[in-house]
């Protein structure tokens, strides 16, 4: 699969200005995005289980360039979402779509190995079988045991809309996600409770709102706005909570369920509770997902007097 | 001073310090590790370096300067400043290179401006590190002044041996520590502490002589190309800073509850559109570029130029762990110092 796209990508890279991918970064147990400028670069290029991050976060940023990007299945959708919403002009993206195997949580990682993942001497894949020496001991850790939530979940692993498609494609098995079954079974004191706790531990970094592709606003979100000053700036439960909740509105029908805000977060908030609970919510109301449907508008786009999915007249 | 505190009494030490002075300390909750103001019933987790910084124990990520009541709509209102009453905090178990972080920034606070707020928090806090036995992927304490074992900011180093720590004092309040009941005799142990410290240093990667930074950082300030292949990945999110124990840059907002109001200073980040957003609605700093070329900068090149040499960046590399995109600061600074014109 990786020399198929290299190839596709080096015969497109003259017609673009470049090329979003992913190359190992610091570590051996962490990719990092890769921009591809010229033919040599792509030789960096790598895909698989480390290739976490969402590049179509990028897009909207590289306006008026010419852009090739690498998505996995979820990605794909961020890219149709933004293209439907006039957030990105489409002829202007050349994407390269994987069939994907799925990517590693490192939180459920870090779990499965003998010391923190900075521990990492060495790790290579074969096939789905990690191979690795963490503080001087070796492990093998299956990928299935450290699969993301989203990629248990994943109904499109293979790329949607893209223009060039490598690798075999998937039929996708999704399972349902344990940890959302556990939360929507609680009840309203509990989860509040829940998120009380959780949130004393959330450092109002942004990092969930910075990595999400579908949090456009960027530099002048409500969060941060000083005048006016819609959010108090004090760092407490209630204004970290009151962020989320404001982020999960303003990304309801839109949100493409990328995980990205959750992997983004430093101190491991699962903030993938909020978001997918009101993706169901926006399909059981308007019969919409995210990102699957090129040309679709979503529901918040959009005005109707009346909804199909809400009974307003019948008491 | 030297003693010894068994692993089993360590809990028992941060219960009964919960008792009588505030506790900050590396709390497992849920898969991460954060520094939290310590309650009894709390897992204590010291196999893994915070997520967070203990920079919370002198400058709080919320600190409230003062609070304006007003008895009477339309009458002027009382306002009345809230400097931290005096009360001893204890940081139990932050690292080496935690502790030197606000030994970085004390010149900026206790300088030419003294500010009251963090002079008090200083000077209340006490600082109980232990010392590393292993480098992370990310560890550069030794490149920037640091070490796994290097007491500048601690009052007093926990060494991990068989079967718990030898505590050793660096300073008074530190030996005056040691005093408290759970510490035992040290006995034969100093020679295992000593074995310990010298195989963490010589586990830690060769150093990096940031020594040319300042000055060819500099020589990139208006290279804008340069700066923008080094941010190509930055999402400007600034998560960096926040975990950076030696950031300490600040807002200064109003919480406005009806008649009382709150004049409150909060933890900013350089990496933010709005960081720098003039009132006129001028942004000197309006790409991502522009702000990671400060922060960096700021870091390796301005901070030290002005600060003796000291570069203001203990090296703890949360930065790069945590980073959603990768970013690592090490490879910025060296692109900048290997950069042929
Ligand atoms: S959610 Fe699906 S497409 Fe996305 S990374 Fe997981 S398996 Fe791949
Ligand atoms: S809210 Fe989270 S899951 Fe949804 S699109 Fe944004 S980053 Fe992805
Ligand atoms: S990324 Fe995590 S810590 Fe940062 S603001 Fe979001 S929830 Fe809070
Ligand atoms: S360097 Fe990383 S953590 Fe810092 S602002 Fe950029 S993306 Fe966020
Ligand atoms: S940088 Fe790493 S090795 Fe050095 S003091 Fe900090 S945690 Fe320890």
């Amino acid at each position: 699969m990786l020399q198929q796209l290299k190839d596709a990508i080096t015969s497109r890279l003259p017609e673009l200005d470049l090329v979003l991918g992913w190359e190992m970064g610091f570590d051996p147990f962490h990719a990092t995005p890769l921009y591809i400028r010229e033919a040599a670069d792509v030789e960096r290029l790598v895909v698989g289980p480390w290739a976490v991050h969402n590049l179509a976060t990028y897009l909207p940023g590289l306006k008026g360039k010419k852009v090739g990007i690498v998505v996995k299945g979820c990605d794909s959708r961020s890219v149709i979402q933004l293209a439907n919403e006039g957030l990105i002009r489409r002829e202007d993206v050349t994407v390269f779509g994987l069939c994907c195997d799925g990517v590693v949580s490192h939180r459920k990682l870090r779990e499965k190995l003998p010391a923190d993942l900075g521990f990492v001497e060495e790790a290579q894949w074969q096939a789905d079988v990690l191979r690795a020496r963490v503080a001087g001991q070796e492990v093998s850790v299956r990928l299935s045991d450290v699969l993301a939530d989203k990629c248990i979940a994943c109904c499109y692993p293979n790329a949607l809309g893209a223009d060039v498609l490598v690798g075999s494609e998937r039929t996708a098995s999704p399972q349902p996600v344990a940890c959302q079954e556990s939360f929507e079974a609680l009840s309203s004191a509990e989860k509040q409770a829940f998120w009380q706790e959780t949130m004393a531990r959330c450092i109002r970094c942004y990092a969930c709102r910075n990595a999400c592709p579908m949090c456009v606003c960027r530099d002048h979100c409500i969060a941060t706005s000083r005048d006016p000053l819609w959010l108090g700036q004090e760092n407490s439960p209630a204004e970290n909570f009151m962020f989320q909740m404001i982020h999960v509105m303003h990304l309801a029908g839109r949100c493409t369920e990328c995980g990205e805000c959750e992997r983004a977060c430093p101190v491991d908030i699962p903030l993938l509770l909020l978001r997918r609970h009101m993706n169901r919510v926006t399909q059981d109301l308007f019969a919409y997902e995210a990102g699957t449907t090129v040309g679709q508008t979503p529901p918040l786009l959009t005005f109707q007097v009346e909804e199909a999915g809400i009974n307003e007249r019948g008491w | 001073m030297e003693r010894f505190l068994p692993a089993a009494q360590l809990t028992a030490l941060a219960d009964d310090l919960a008792g009588s002075c505030h506790v900050l300390a590396p709390v497992a909750h849920a898969g991460s590790v954060v520094f939290r103001w310590y309650r009894p019933g709390m897992r204590l987790e010291f196999s893994r370096m915070a997520s967070t910084s203990p920079k919370a124990a002198t400058f709080p990520q919320t600190e409230p300067l003062l609070v304006a009541q007003r008895h009477e709509e339309h009458k002027q209102p009382v306002i009345e400043a809230t400097l931290p009453p005096q009360a001893r905090t204890v940081v139990l178990g932050c690292r080496p290179c935690g502790a030197r972080g606000k030994e970085i920034f004390g010149p900026v606070f206790l300088g030419v401006a003294h500010d009251p707020y963090f002079a008090r928090r200083r000077e209340d806090a006490l600082f109980i590190s232990l010392v590393c036995t292993r480098p992370e992927t990310t560890c550069f304490c030794s490149s920037v002044g640091g070490g796994p074992a290097d007491p500048t900011g601690s009052d007093v180093l926990l060494i991990p041996v068989q079967g718990g720590f030898v505590a050793r004092s660096v300073t008074e309040a530190g030996a005056a520590f040691l005093q408290h009941a759970l510490f035992e005799d040290v006995g034969a142990r100093g020679a295992e502490a000593d074995a310990v410290v010298t195989q963490a240093q010589a586990a830690m990667p060769p150093s990096h002589d940031f020594s040319s930074a300042p000055a060819k950082l500099l020589a990139r300030f208006d290279d804008k190309e340069f700066w923008e292949q080094q941010s190509a990945k930055c999402i400007s999110c600034g998560a960096c800073t926040y975990m950076c124990p030696t950031c300490y840059c600040f807002n200064i907002t109003d919480d406005d509850l009806g008649l009382i109001s709150r004049r409150i200073r909060t933890w900013d980040n350089c990496m933010s559109y709005t960081f720098t957003l003039e009132a006129s609605g001028h942004n000197p700093r309006p790409t991502k570029a522009h702000r990671l070329k400060n922060r960096v900068s700021h870091k390796f090149s301005y901070y030290p130029s002005i600060h003796n040499g000291v570069i203001a960046c203990c090296g703890c590399g949360r930065c790069i762990k945590h980073c959603p995109a990768g970013v690592d600061i090490r490879a910025i600074v060296h692109a900048a110092q290997e950069y042929a014109q």
